[in-house]
């Protein structure tokens, strides 16, 4: 009986260590050739492990979850006949301590002593070929030049290469190099300078040829599908306009400046919000869902409003819930509260789901004009941009104006591109003349 | 005294000075070097020359002190040598006042202006110089900060009396009969080895806890077992603590602060070199510094605009071939050239005996620095020309990197190989692997047939071991 062991293999292009998600045997297991022992995980995939080998296994090399490097031991089965497992015993702490065990069991008590050194031994033929290997053979030569240096590294050349290049003003951590071991010679730098890297012309920066590998997870990987979502199933229409702002401006100071302690400064949001809810008394298809598989337009009655909020961990929504129902002080002091919540991350499952439209804001980091993705299934979306003074024609002069964009986009599916710019066109209308947000009609 | 106007000022003509003046010269820049002493600088004149000329000398007395002595195995008999070393320091002095002449010769040659006398800053373009005739104030579009080292001085024993410093040391008429050396670097042993060998009873003082504690122990093993052989008595992990000129007794303590003395006739106390920042106006230019020393870029440019320093005055490690290199290389950017340190490895060589050479890095250099790297050493044992010269002690040491072969280091230890630092020196500026070392057909019957042997041996099949 031995022993074969079986290592993580080289799943994938660069991939230094994989996880290792489910084990499909235990010790103990009788395995067949090509039973699948286990599945790993990189960031691109998940891959079966299958046994090359008939027999038992004997040993498991880790928990699920646990990262493994390549090439360190994952399993091992026993089986009959000689395993491999003399070469990989040097290779895993594990695998030291249970050898001594299995051998002393199975054989005379002399062979374990033999058996440590034979690896060493076993190992010089063994390195010899490799290094025959990594001295490259003919056909190797393409691809050794290819080798990147690391950062830091310094390229290779003689000092006669150096100089020349030195004094042609060319940096050789831009220059291939075609010799051995990726050595640059006088004939690489021709070839550089007769492409048209003129002295001088390279001089700057290396390169950056670094590749970080982020996992998409959690919170990124919820705005990742539902961005996706939105975006492959919505044909979005876009539409921007102008909002002059004075006497909002005016208005929300003077508000300010009269509030009483226990009320919530007025921000824009507030405001904004009580003219959606006046434009949707009028266009009630606005404030909807549409359930595109079922081919069902749900139009809610309460005005849920979405309030994108950007955290430290990624965008999230609060919703704000009927406005319908709210002052606008108490409109002021429910955003408050729902981004706090959001921020601090206390904000409840209920509270950050169910919104019927969503106003997204990115006013504070200036730009002109978005394309707000909808947050599906809703159908509208209003974007608010940075408030700005530009001078507007009065008709005899240029006045200096407070300006903010409107940048909305809706579900061409359902919403016209005329009834889009009716909406956007009422906001606009009750933005700039703010007492008729508040006049019952 | 009329002032000087120049376009390049080089402040001291050691050998990075007077390089750098040399070559300003050749490229047509209106030069002055300016030298308290004689030119050459430490090298010439109390370093590098002189101490080779007293090996020399001692080895030839040791040889004949060996045949003499029915020591040596060739049939070669001999009478007692007697060394008059007063006539050594004589011939000594010829050398080395061929090579002074020699470099002024050529300063001249090249057209550079040498004023002799002490330079001080009086800011970042003008120096002034106290000549023998007055003084001389120099102004300068760039100037060359090379003013070299200085011996440390051990606290508690200072120089002077019995205590002296190498230079003292390569001056001796006589041979003290009893020599303690503080210090076990390479100064110190290439010193201490000479005068064993002259007959002096030379112990070691070294307060790390091995000789030559800059090198590998593996490469300093050889010397070690040598100068056990030639009877010198090493004392490491102990710190030498006073010396009384009257009792001519050198005390020391080890850690547990046990005490003892050795005699001693001279101290020659060699525990390093420091940068020679003292006494030039240093202090008027405010540069920065990196420690003690002054710091450069990779054009040997400090912190002021036009002003350059390179040797000893700008830190380890602290060779003439180094300031030569960094000379040359500030001449040519003074003269409008691209030029910038991009040299691989800086070979140094221990005089010792058997002679140790390092260039590039050792095999825990290459770990510290993270690169996967393999060696192998090629013992002289195995090496015929060895066996013919008698010494078969040392080895070769080889470095390269595990994925291509890189050669990133050669060390060497063994009699008479000081002549393979440029070989290996060269290999690695060069960019060799190891196959083009293996590949290279090194004449037979030679030492050098050991590196090859090593590189080889690094692939896995050495042809003689």
């Amino acid at each position: 009986m031995g022993q074969h062991v079986i290592k993580m293999p080289d799943v994938g292009e660069g991939i230094a260590e994989a996880e290792l998600v489910e084990w499909h045997v235990k010790v103990g297991d009788p395995v067949n050739e090509d039973t699948v022992l286990a599945a790993v995980m990189t960031d691109k995939a998940t891959v079966e492990i299958p046994s090359p080998v008939e027999g038992t296994v004997s040993w498991l090399g880790g928990e699920v979850g646990e990262q493994i490097a390549v090439g360190a031991p994952l399993l091992r089965i026993e089986v009959a006949g000689e395993g491999n497992a003399g070469d990989a015993a040097p290779q895993a702490k594990p695998a030291k301590s249970e050898e001594p065990e299995e051998k002393g069991a199975e054989s005379a008590p002399r062979e374990p002593e033999k058996a440590t050194p034979k690896p060493e031994t076993d190992e010089k033929p063994v390195s010899r070929d490799q290094k025959a290997k990594t001295s490259p053979p003919p056909k190797d030569r393409r691809s050794l030049p290819t080798q990147s240096r690391k950062e830091g590294e310094k390229p290779l050349a003689s000092p006669a290469v150096r100089l020349r290049a030195r004094e042609a003003g060319v940096d050789l951590r831009y220059v291939r190099g075609t010799g051995p071991a990726g050595r640059i010679s006088h004939e690489d730098l021709d070839l550089h300078l007769e492409a048209g890297h003129r002295p001088g012309a390279s001089a700057g920066r290396a390169p950056d040829n670094r590749v970080t590998e982020f996992k998409v997870v959690g919170l990124r990987r919820k705005i990742a599908e539902k961005m996706q979502l939105a975006k492959s199933r919505i044909p979005h229409i876009t539409y921007v306009d102008e909002v002059e702002m004075d006497a909002l401006e005016d208005l929300r100071a003077t508000l300010n400046k009269k509030k009483r302690d226990d009320q919530a400064r007025l921000t824009l949001l507030p405001f904004l919000v009580l003219a959606m809810v006046r434009a949707i008394r009028e266009q009630p298809n606005l404030n909807a869902l549409y359930d595109d598989d079922a081919g069902i337009v749900h139009q809610h009655g309460g005005i849920h409003v979405g309030i994108a909020t950007q955290t430290r961990n990624g965008l999230v929504v609060p919703v704000l819930r009927h406005a319908e129902t709210l002052d606008l002080w108490s409109c002021a002091a429910e955003i408050q509260r729902l981004a706090d919540a959001a921020r601090d991350g206390t904000a409840t499952r209920e509270e950050l789901s169910g919104s019927t439209i969503t106003i997204t804001s990115l006013g504070a980091l200036g730009g002109i004009a978005t394309t707000p993705v909808i947050n599906h299934p809703e159908v509208a979306i209003i974007g608010v941009n940075k408030m700005q003074v530009r001078p507007v024609w009065d008709g005899a002069q240029f006045v200096p104006t407070r300006m903010m964009n409107l940048s909305s986009s809706f579900d061409h599916r359902i919403i016209d591109g005329w009834d889009a710019a009716v909406f956007v066109q009422r906001i606009k209308a009750l933005l700039e003349t703010p007492a008729s947000i508040f006049i019952e009609e | 005294m009329r002032d000087i106007k120049c376009q390049l000022l080089v402040i001291g003509a050691g050998p990075g000075g007077y390089v750098c003046a040399i070559r300003a010269g050749q490229l047509g820049i209106d030069t002055v070097i300016v030298e308290a002493k004689k030119p050459g600088g430490t090298c010439l004149n109390v370093g590098c020359i002189p101490s080779k000329a007293l090996i020399h000398a001692a080895d030839e007395y040791a040889r004949l002190a060996d045949y003499a002595a029915g020591r040596s195995a060739l049939g070669i008999r001999a009478e007692k040598p007697a060394i008059e070393l007063a006539r050594t320091v004589e011939w000594k002095g010829g050398i080395v006042r061929r090579l002074t002449n020699g470099v002024s010769g050529l300063l001249k040659k090249a057209g550079v202006k040498q004023v002799d006398g002490w330079a001080s800053f009086r800011d970042g373009k003008t120096v002034r110089v106290e000549t023998q005739t007055g003084m001389q104030t120099i102004e300068a579009d760039n100037i060359v900060i090379a003013t070299g080292s200085t011996s440390v001085e051990l606290s508690g024993i200072g120089f002077g009396g019995n205590v002296i410093s190498s230079t003292e040391a390569l001056a001796l008429t006589t041979v003290p009969k009893r020599l303690a050396v503080v210090g076990a670097g390479y100064i110190g042993l290439e010193m201490g080895t000479a005068f064993a060998k002259l007959g002096a009873e030379v112990t070691v003082i070294e307060a790390m806890d091995r000789i030559l504690p800059l090198y590998d122990e593996e490469l300093t093993k050889p010397v070690r077992k040598r100068l056990e052989k030639l009877g010198v008595m090493l004392l490491t992990g102990v710190k030498a603590e006073r010396y009384s000129e009257s009792a001519k007794t050198l005390s020391y303590s080890n850690g547990d602060r046990k005490s003892d003395t050795v005699g001693a006739d001279k101290v020659l106390v060699t525990i390093g070199r420091k940068p020679a920042t003292e006494g030039w106006g240093l202090e008027e230019l405010d540069l920065s510094m990196d420690g003690r020393h002054i710091a450069i870029d990779e054009h040997c440019r400090t912190s002021m605009r036009g002003v350059y320093a390179i040797g000893d005055v700008t830190g380890e490690p602290m060779l003439a071939h180094r300031a030569m290199a960094q000379g040359e290389m500030v001449a040519e950017i003074v003269a409008g050239k691209r030029r910038a340190w991009d040299r691989r490895c800086i070979p140094s060589v221990c005089f010792t005996d058997p002679e140790i050479v390092s260039a590039g890095l050792s095999p825990e250099e290459a770990a510290e620095a993270g690169i996967d790297a393999r060696s192998a050493i090629f013992p002289f044992q195995a090496n015929g020309r060895a066996m013919t010269l008698e010494r078969e002690d040392g080895f070769v040491r080889i470095v390269a990197r595990a994925d291509n072969h890189l050669v990133i280091g050669i060390q060497a230890v063994g009699a008479q190989i000081s002549e393979l630092s440029s070989y290996v020196a060269h290999a690695i500026e060069m960019g060799a692997r190891l196959e083009d070392i293996a590949q290279t057909i090194h004449a037979h019957p030679t030492l050098s047939e050991a590196v090859p042997e090593s590189a080889l041996r690094t692939l896995g099949h050495a042809l003689h071991i």
